[in-house]
C-alpha cells in the first residue's frame, strides 16, 4: 500500500463512503429480491 | 406446399413479455457479477498501487477514480430513465416502466455517492466541502428529483397509473441533465471543466486514465447487474400483487 500523503483521511473517507454505500445498495436489492421470491413461493408460484 | 402463416414476433416484441425477459436475462446475473468484481479489484489495484500522484493535487487525485464514475452514472441512469419514460408514454412497452422504477433508487444512490466523494475531494483541493455553484447545486437538484420519483412510485397503488405520472415527471426533470453537464462552461465555478468526456478527447495522461476507465467500467457494469436484478424483482412483485389479489378474492391460484 502506498503512502497517501497529508490528505489520506479524505481519500480513505471517500472510498469507505462509496463502498459502504455500494454494500448497502447491493444488500438491499438482494434482500428485496429474496423477500419477493419467498412470498411468491408461499403462494405456490413455481415460475421462479 | 404449406405456407407458414404464423405471426413472426420481433425480438422487441418478445422482450415485451416479462417472462421472456426473465428467462433471457437471468443467466447474465452471475457472469456480470463476476466480471464486475474482477474489474473492481483491478481498478483498486491501479488506483492505489499502480498510478501516480497528480503534480498539482497530489494523492487526492485518487478520489477521482470513485468520484467520476459515480458522477457519470448519476447522469447516465437518469438518461436511461428518460428513454424508459418515452418507452412508457410513446411505445407503451410493458418493461419500460419496470426499468424506470428499478433505476430510480440506483440513480439516487450513485448521485449521493458523487456528491459525497466530490465533497471529500473539494475540502483538500478548494478548502471547502461545499459551494453553491452551478455543478454542485444542479447535482443536488438531481438527487432531489430522484428522491421525488422514488416517492411518486410509492404514492400510487395502481402502478400503471403511477408509470404515466412518473414518466411525465422524469421527462420534465431531464432538462437538469444538460444543465449539469454544461454548468462548468456556462457559469463561473470552483469545479474544473470536463477533462475526460470532451469532443477533442481526454486531457489527462494515460497513467491516470487507465485506472479511471477500469473503475468507470466496473461501476457501469455494477449498475447493469443491479438494474437487471431490480427489474427481475419488480416483475415478480407485480406477479405477487396479482396472486395476492386473486387469493383475497378467493380465486384458485
Amino acid at each position: 500500500m502506498i503512502a497517501l500523503g497529508e490528505h489520506a483521511e479524505f481519500i480513505f473517507a471517500a472510498y469507505a463512503g462509496v463502498f459502504v454505500g455500494l454494500g448497502l445498495l447491493i444488500g438491499w436489492i438482494v434482500y428485496d429480491s429474496r423477500r419477493v421470491r419467498a412470498r411468491l413461493e408461499t403462494l405456490g408460484d413455481k415460475r421462479g | 406446399m404449406s405456407i407458414d402463416d404464423t405471426p413472426k414476433m420481433s425480438w422487441w416484441n418478445r422482450l415485451a413479455h416479462p417472462g421472456q425477459f426473465l428467462a433471457w436475462t437471468r443467466p447474465l446475473i452471475w457472469p456480470l457479477a463476476g466480471v464486475t468484481t474482477a474489474l473492481y479489484l483491478l481498478g483498486l489495484w491501479f488506483a492505489f498501487f499502480n498510478s501516480p500522484a497528480d503534480y498539482q493535487m497530489g494523492d487526492t487525485v485518487r478520489i477521482m477514480y470513485v468520484h467520476v464514475p459515480t458522477a457519470w452514472l448519476s447522469q447516465f441512469v437518469y438518461a436511461a430513465m428518460a428513454v424508459s419514460a418515452l418507452g412508457t408514454l410513446v411505445w407503451r412497452h410493458p418493461l419500460a416502466d419496470v426499468s424506470m422504477k428499478a433505476a430510480a433508487p440506483l440513480g439516487a444512490a450513485f448521485t449521493a455517492m458523487a456528491l459525497f466523494t466530490g465533497s471529500m475531494w473539494g475540502r483538500p483541493t478548494w478548502g471547502t466541502f461545499w459551494e453553491w455553484d452551478g455543478r454542485m447545486t444542479s447535482t443536488l437538484i438531481l438527487l432531489f428529483i430522484y428522491l421525488g420519483i422514488v416517492a411518486l412510485w410509492r404514492a400510487f397503488d395502481d402502478q400503471l397509473r403511477a408509470a404515466r405520472v412518473v414518466a411525465v415527471f422524469t421527462l420534465v426533470g431531464a432538462v437538469n441533465v444538460p444543465i449539469i453537464k454544461f454548468s462548468v462552461d456556462w457559469w463561473s465555478t470552483l469545479h474544473q471543466p470536463a477533462s475526460v468526456f470532451r469532443a477533442d478527447g481526454p486531457t489527462m495522461p494515460g497513467s491516470l486514465l487507465t485506472p479511471l476507465f477500469v473503475m468507470f467500467f466496473a461501476f457501469t457494469l455494477l449498475f447493469v447487474t443491479l438494474q437487471l436484478l431490480a427489474m427481475h424483482t419488480e416483475i415478480r412483485r407485480r406477479r405477487l400483487v396479482t396472486l395476492e389479489r386473486r387469493a383475497a378474492r378467493g380465486d384458485t391460484l
